[in-house]
């Protein structure tokens, strides 16, 4: 079997008149790295005819730290600290993941206070998450205001975070056999304030944002995504849902104590960017409802079974574990020869990595302007495309 | 379908499955030659269904030579999990792809080439994804080194 | 209507802008008409600098407010010197220009934007005794003039040998182009109302009421497509596709560094001013005070502040408004925008201008005649 193996250049070659019967040209242009699409450091490379797009093609890599390479060598508790820094937005979510694989694999128990510490922490990120998503949504389609308060409400959540993780973003906060620090005595009064102050904002960013005519025609019936599709394609969290598949783990593998709570999954109806934006804006409020059933319940208990310096045993074999995420599904892959305290491998299915990978099924036939729609709908953090 | 029931049901069509042990879900084994006949059978069978690659990766054991193909399915039709694994020489590592079976494998299969230097048999665009097209090397290889990059602790 | 006219009449001197002194002054003494000339120049040029900074200022302290935080405070009281450091910096930073560059055109385009604004602001008035030129052809003046702006667009976009300055100055000029049309048609059923097309002839005919109100519905629906193609003609949110600073870093000026980046950017800004004030001198009665019919009282009142604060004040309300579009909306997208002008503005404006012609026919105003 001989295989080609090809190189951007072959991609990208100058328009030849044999290109378009209109006697128009192609013509490329990169999208990034720098831009000021504030998502990161991804470089989209566009084929246009005019102003629409014929072809996106995605050269990732340019936050490409090796963190699997890095986890090779070394021990669950400092991997921890490699997972706060891939889906930075969802630091919390992330650590959550590899924890939850390392104690299952190597048959750690956790309290009831551990889980339903990790599960607020977790919705609380959710929130933050979405909030900000929001907010660099609007910027992104010109409502710089928009921006400005998502970072806001962002900073208000940080807070909370920072009193008890002592982190505002790199977290490192849920670890194999507990959390690092038990929630303070303030918590449920400071986090009950948020939530009110949360609600009331919610709304009026529906009635900025979601009411404003000039955002809707930007968002509705533009980058269709059909279901089928969307499942081909590796596609999860809301750009899952939105397309109509009410997949969500929570729901579907409850973890933590998700399968205590009531909460509803947002699914979309025809898989534009307007459901995308309309699922996450709901999320929110569900985020918001699980957080309030829960905060008054914590049962009492440790907050970390495991001494700080044991040696975590993973057996020999492969692990795997998963949870929903802010942006979709991260799962964890941990490969142990049972032996040495590091991994042999670990490989981290990142929800963004998959995600990306729609926008060039999506792309084609839309013009610049929903590309960038597109792309703020699909939510994309690119460190964890990079890993 | 559950665990063991579900292994047993894909042995059973006879298209060169093997049970893998040590894992902590349903797993298989099979050659890569049998490797598309298998992925296609359990998409579009209605009893397996599997309809989401929900992830591909590789594992190097570089004691045995071999580089191991991970392929995690997950159908949203019957809500079962399986995982398939191959195994390919490091010398010679070939495989058929799945990319026309599912579409993110096409993405899924440049970032195993781009770090392991597996080469996909059919693959319509074949590139490596986070390196430059001319970077010498697979970095997630065990014996990769690099005397800039790539510092190792004693 | 008497008050303002009389007061003008009743003034130490007469009542004779620049330009026509310069022009009376050419066959007697060719210096004292150069002399005046200087004037009018040295005026315009204060004007932009004052504007400029001041509206700059203005922007950032009222961002700041909408976005819930304070916008400029360490340089100066409440940051009022900031601007004047931002105009140090523009000035002594490097000018760059790209190596495949038009160098010619690249150095020229930012001319052509500076000058159509400037231009125009010559011939507004501002009060009664304040102006610098009144153009008996004043909104044909306006309107030819501030199509320069669109070469300026076309010339920087197309001279920086970049394509995303190209894709921006295409969209420029497709979405200036489009937009004078229904702007010009709205400033033609003022035309109408007043009969005259000189600025200062139109303010004098809103003596009776201003024909936002004086004119049943026309005058507003006129005034509302004004504003909107107003906006889209001077490149503000949310019509700023052009410079559209989420999909092309910075559109057409994105090559452009140092003072000529700053003549880019001054002429958006002074341009907001100019749009705003002609839109007050058009449709909310220029330098005319806000009267009532019948409270003299009132009257006496409003007409103590003087003519060029009620000017300033209306312009500065408008300036508010249209920075206020740029900070909620988000942008709307090329072929929108183009389908906005010709399917919906236009066809409005068409009739509009139909329906002004009728009420001018049947005398059909509101408070018309004392």
């Amino acid at each position: 079997m001989t295989v080609t193996i090809k190189t951007l250049n072959d991609l990208v070659r100058p328009p030849t008149a044999a290109d378009s019967p209109m006697a128009t040209q192609e013509y490329f242009v990169n999208m990034g790295p720098q831009h000021p699409i504030a998502h990161g450091s991804l470089r989209l490379v566009l084929r246009l005819d005019g102003e629409t797009v014929r072809q996106v093609i995605p050269v990732p890599g340019f936050v490409h730290r090796g963190l699997e390479k890095m986890a090779e060598h070394l021990n669950p508790r400092q991997i921890i600290h490699l997972t706060d820094r891939m889906d930075y937005l969802s630091a919390l979510m992330n650590n959550w993941a590899f924890s939850k694989t390392v104690e299952k694999a190597a048959g750690i128990a956790t309290s009831a206070r551990i889980e339903t510490i990790r599960t607020l922490m977790a919705e609380l990120q959710r929130l933050q998450s979405h909030v900000l998503w929001w907010g660099v949504l609007g910027m992104d389609l010109g409502a710089l205001t928009a921006f400005l308060y998502g970072f806001r409400d962002r900073e208000i959540i940080g807070r909370l975070f920072e009193e008890t993780i002592g982190a505002r973003l790199t977290m490192n906060y849920i670890q194999p056999g507990g959390v690092m620090y038990d929630i303070r005595a303030d918590f449920a009064a400071k986090v009950k304030e948020l939530i009110k102050y949360l609600t009331r904002v919610i709304g009026e960013y529906d009635i900025l944002l979601s009411g404003n005519a000039i955002l809707q025609e930007r968002l509705r019936r533009i980058g269709i995504l059909s279901a089928e599709r969307a499942l081909s394609l590796g596609c999860t969290g809301p750009v899952l849902r939105g397309s109509g598949v009410p997949y969500d783990l929570r729901k579907v593998e409850p973890y933590g104590v998700y399968d205590k709570v009531e909460f509803d999954v947002v699914i979309g109806t025809q898989g534009d960017c307007w459901d995308r934006y309309c699922v996450r804006i709901e999320e929110m409020r569900q985020s918001i409802r699980i957080v309030e059933q829960l905060i008054d319940a914590v049962p009492e208990g440790p907050h970390m079974v495991m001494k700080f310096g044991a040696k975590i045993k993973i057996p020999e074999g492969m692990h795997y574990g998963h949870l929903e995420t802010a942006r979709g599904v991260l799962g964890v892959l941990l490969v142990s020869d049972g032996k040495s305290d590091a991994p042999q491998r670990v490989h981290f299915r990142s929800p963004n990595f998959n995600n990306l990978w729609a926008i060039t099924a999506i792309a084609p036939g839309w013009r610049i302007a929903d590309i960038i729609a597109i792309q703020s709908s699909l939510d994309l953090v690119i460190p964890d495309i990079d890993r | 379908m559950d665990g063991q029931a579900l292994v047993q049901a894909v042995i059973g069509l006879g298209l060169g499955a093997r049970n893998r042990e040590k894992v902590d879900r349903p797993a298989l084994e099979v050659s890569p030659e049998n490797l598309p006949a298998l992925a296609k059978r359990l998409r579009q069978d209605p009893a397996l269904a599997f309809d989401m690659l929900l992830d591909h990766t590789a594992i190097d054991w570089l004691a045995e030579g071999v580089f191991e193909l991970v392929y995690n399915l997950y159908s949203t039709v019957h809500g079962h999990h399986l995982m398939v694994t191959t195994r390919v020489p490091r010398g010679s590592p070939v495989v058929p792809t799945v990319s026309d079976i599912w579409e993110i494998a096409q993405w899924q299969e440049r970032e195993v080439f781009d770090l392991f230097g597996v080469q996909y048999d059919g693959h319509p665009d074949l590139r490596r994804l986070f390196l430059e097209d001319d970077w010498p090397g697979f970095p997630l290889r065990k014996d990769y080194t690099d005397e800039d990059m790539l510092r190792l602790p004693k | 209507m008497g008050l303002m006219t009389i007061l003008a009449a009743a003034g130490p001197w007469p009542v004779k802008t620049v330009a026509a002194r310069a022009a009376d002054a050419l066959p007697g003494s060719l210096w004292l008409s150069v002399a005046y000339m200087a004037i009018a120049l040295l005026a315009v040029a204060g004007l932009v600098a004052v504007l400029g900074m001041g509206l700059i200022y203005f922007e950032r302290k009222v961002s700041g407010h909408f976005q819930c935080r304070l916008g400029p405070m360490r340089v100066g009281p409440h940051g009022i010197l900031q601007t004047v450091a931002d105009t140090v910096k523009l000035l002594i930073k490097e000018d760059i220009i790209p190596q495949k560059a038009d160098q010619a055109m690249h150095l020229v385009a930012p001319m052509f934007s500076m000058a159509a604004t400037v231009l125009v602001l010559a011939v507004l008035p501002y009060s009664p005794v304040l102006q610098i030129a009144d153009v008996n052809i004043g909104v044909l003046y306006v309107t030819a003039v501030s199509g320069l702006g669109v070469i300026g667009i076309l010339l920087g976009g197309w001279s920086s040998n970049n394509k995303w300055s190209l894709i921006g100055a295409m969209r420029a000029a497709a979405q200036i182009i489009s937009y004078e049309i229904s702007a010009t048609l709205a400033l033609l059923a003022v035309v109408l109302f007043a009969g005259t097309l000189s600025l200062a002839g139109i303010v004098q005919s809103q003596a009776d009421g201003w024909w936002i109100w004086r004119a049943p519905g026309v005058g507003l629906l006129a005034f509302i497509i004004y504003i909107i193609a107003s906006t889209a003609e001077i490149n503000r949110t949310p019509f700023d596709i052009p410079e559209g600073e989420s999909e092309l870093t910075a559109g057409f000026h994105t090559e452009y560094s140092g003072l000529r980046f700053s003549f880019f950017f001054l002429a958006e800004f002074i341009n907001m001013f100019v749009v705003a004030a002609l839109t007050a001198t058009l449709f909310l009665g220029g330098w005319m005070p806000f009267m009532i019919g019948g409270l003299e009282t009132f009257n006496g009142v409003m007409a103590l502040v003087p003519p060029s604060l009620w000017f300033l004040l209306k312009t500065a309300a408008l300036v508010f408004v249209l920075m206020w579009f740029r900070w909620t909306f988000p942008r709307l997208r090329v072929d929108q925008m183009m389908r906005l002008e010709w399917k919906f503005l236009l066809p409005i404006g068409f009739v509009n201008l139909t329906a002004a012609a009728v009420l001018v026919l049947f005398n059909a105003y509101f408070f018309s005649g004392r």
